[in-house]
């Protein structure tokens, strides 16, 4: 016995002093060790392509542009215009309530969407799941000009009906305003919508439907007491995805919004561009950044307040 | 007076493809009674219990309760309820909400309801727990909240699909008894699918025993025990030993048969659909034999045979007996109800003789 262990010891002192057994013993020790070593890429991304230019945006928004250098001195005259100037702040407010506009009519496309996925069908859920991801195959620029291609004044919708004797000449609204901005939008984000709406569905327990249905509900009554609720996750998680990215899209409203369907997105895209004045662009991304996540962290107080008061 | 046929099988069937998985049953269940659907699994009995609840439809046949056909009576409007094999408890909902789910539309004030979901948790031995939430609940309270939300609607009918099937072992027996207790207390046709034979014995009044979508036998659990009618329901119920033999006659009111392995047999226990000559199947229960190591005085059944193996299990005691002309060792089974200090050693081949009573040799169609 003493023998045996006296031999595993003489092997064993051997290994320990070799760089690589003491890496691997701190590895296996420490649980956090392997957690941040699975996460050190991502990290690394994070920290160089977010939080640095996030950085040098913030330091942009206090900075003034002068005709072609930048007077790095501290001031706060950038927020300051954004409050003096009406067309800011009506614009941020327009963008706002188009992107809630357009997340409202998303989730309502989306969810009978994900719910026929999740509780129709019943074999081949792979492949439907593959259909929804097919306008993604292409890029997102191709599929806004496919809209504009749709409501165009000689497009699909005009020439159809004309062609077809309903209409004399073309529709002029439906093209360039904000309704084919939230149509085009929730077009390009319903995949977003619906992927997260179908996990919740699909992981209510089939026999807790049953059980409603015994206990005596109706399928509408069931759907409001059961299933919604436990959907309501997804629904959050969807509106979420849906809602964060479409305040600041620039390039559906800048193709297809015409003068009055333009977005906060594309002040912000223009001050960095013709109007060269990048301060005042950092500034307005930094306020529509502020007040998307004021309003979103708002919002998941409220609903989880709310949840565990009705629980 | 309770009604004999409370819920009745019309020649019921239900297909699945080509699948017949109920196939033509035709039985009574009487009101207030206990009756456990008992088979092994895929045997149909899950099937026939969510006809019961309106989640299948039979496709031939129908099905009455309280005399009400049920045919396009969907789950909803059904008197029954059901309680889940896993419970299904609304994971978004706490214990209180729970119970009080199908309430909604009972007429009665949120008072009245509130009053009857406390007494609801004071049946299940849970008072006080309305406001926990459903993740805070163990295995056996999950049951009991089950229980708690399909009585408290008081159906006609109480469905009970493998209830105890998720709990250990000891919380399973306790609930035995008090699932039983309760139907005592409540009155109301508890119908309890189970694949544990034992289980259904512990509570049920009747048994219905299925196999590949028919009933086998519905009987009282000593009837099925003791006398049961097909080789089926003696092998699926307990152990049991066949013997094949062939009738030699009749002798004083009981018919004489020569099996192998045990010689002649005397026996007064004829099964119903046992033929009266000609091949039968004579089935004796382990512990019906009684084991001697000194030849017995005795002339009829009886039979010799050596010791092939022995377990003892501190209660009882399992022996193996070979015997001529049977190639199985017969099983025997005898409680040890004197202090037995020297285990039998199966090594030493003793002689034993097995004798057995005239009733105890089940006579069963071949």
């Amino acid at each position: 016995m003493t023998d045996r262990s006296q031999t595993l010891g003489v092997a064993y002192a051997g290994q320990q002093t070799s760089l690589v057994f003491k890496a691997r013993a701190l590895f296996l020790k420490h649980e956090w060790v392997r957690g941040y070593t699975l996460l050190s890429p991502t990290l690394l991304v994070m920290i160089c392509l977010m939080c640095l230019p996030l950085f040098m945006l913030f330091s942009y928004s206090f900075w003034t542009q002068n005709y072609l250098d930048i007077d790095k001195s501290f001031t706060l005259t950038n927020y300051g215009a954004f409050f003096q100037k009406p067309i800011y702040v009506a614009l941020m407010m327009k963008s706002i309530r188009m992107s809630l506009f357009c997340t409202f009519i998303t989730l309502i496309l989306a969810y009978p969407m994900a719910y026929f996925i999740a509780f129709k069908v019943k074999s081949n859920k792979l492949v439907w799941l593959i259909l929804i991801t097919v306008p993604f195959w292409t890029s997102y620029l191709l599929r806004v000009f496919a809209w504009k291609v749709i409501l165009g004044f000689n497009g699909v919708i005009n020439s159809g009906l004309i062609s077809m004797g309903l209409l004399d000449e073309p529709l002029q609204f439906l093209l360039y305003n904000p309704t084919a901005v939230v149509l085009t939008l929730a077009h390009a984000w319903a995949a977003f919508a619906i992927l997260p709406i179908y996990v919740s569905l699909e992981k209510i327990d089939r026999a807790l439907l049953e059980a409603a249905t015994d206990l005596g509900d109706t399928p509408t009554e069931r759907f409001w007491r059961v299933t919604w609720p436990l959907s309501l996750p997804g629904v959050i998680a969807a509106g979420l995805l849906v809602f964060i990215p479409t305040v600041g899209d620039y390039v559906t409203p800048r193709l297809v919004g015409g003068t009055t369907g333009i977005m906060i997105g594309n002040i912000i895209q223009s001050q960095f561009g013709k109007a060269n004045n990048w301060p005042m662009g950092a500034a307005l991304s930094v306020i529509s950044m502020l007040l998307i996540a004021l309003l979103v962290v708002t919002f998941i107080v409220s609903t989880t307040r709310a949840r565990a008061k009705t629980s | 007076m309770s009604r004999e046929d409370y819920i009745s099988m019309w020649n019921t069937s239900k297909h699945f493809g080509s699948v017949k998985a109920v196939d033509d049953i035709t039985f009574d269940i009487g009101e207030g009674e206990f009756f456990s659907l008992l088979g092994a699994s895929g045997c149909g009995k899950t099937t026939l219990l969510r006809m019961l609840a309106g989640f299948e439809q039979p496709t031939l046949g129908n099905i009455y309760i309280d005399g009400q056909p049920q045919a396009g009576v969907p789950p909803h409007h059904r008197p029954v309820n059901m309680v889940f094999q896993n419970y299904a408890i609304f994971p978004h909902l706490n214990v209180h909400k729970n119970i009080a789910y199908g309430m909604r539309k009972s007429g009665l004030t949120k008072a009245e309801v509130d009053r009857k979901v406390d007494e609801m948790l004071e049946l299940i031995k849970l008072p006080g727990y309305g406001a926990r939430g459903a993740h805070q609940l163990s295995g056996g309270q999950r049951q009991r909240v089950a229980l708690a939300r399909a009585l408290i609607k008081q159906p006609k009918v109480l469905l009970l699909d493998e209830p105890l099937g998720a709990l250990d072992k000891k919380l399973r027996e306790q609930m035995q008894l008090e699932l039983r207790a309760l139907q005592r207390d409540v009155g109301i046709t508890f119908v309890f699918v189970t694949h544990d034979q034992e289980e259904a014995m512990t509570m049920s009044d009747r048994i219905a025993v299925m196999s590949l979508g028919k009933v086998l036998q519905i009987d009282s659990p000593t009837h099925l025990y003791e006398v049961p009618k097909v080789k089926e329901v003696a092998d699926f119920i307990g152990t049991i030993n066949f013997f094949e033999g062939s009738i030699r006659g009749r002798r004083n009111g009981s018919t004489v048969i020569d099996a192998a392995g045990l010689g002649t047999v005397h026996s007064t226990a004829a099964g119903a659909d046992a033929p009266a000559s000609g091949e039968i199947t004579v089935a004796i229960r382990p512990e019906k034999f009684s084991l001697t190591f000194r030849q017995p005085n005795v002339q009829t059944n009886v039979v010799e045979g050596t010791m092939e193996a022995a377990a003892y299990l501190g209660d009882r005691s399992h022996y193996y007996v070979h015997v001529e002309g049977r190639e199985a060792p017969i099983a025997v089974a005898s409680q040890n109800a004197q202090r037995l200090l020297d285990a039998v050693d199966a090594d030493r081949h003793d002689r034993v003789w097995l004798t057995w009573e005239e009733e105890s040799a089940l006579l069963l169609s071949a």
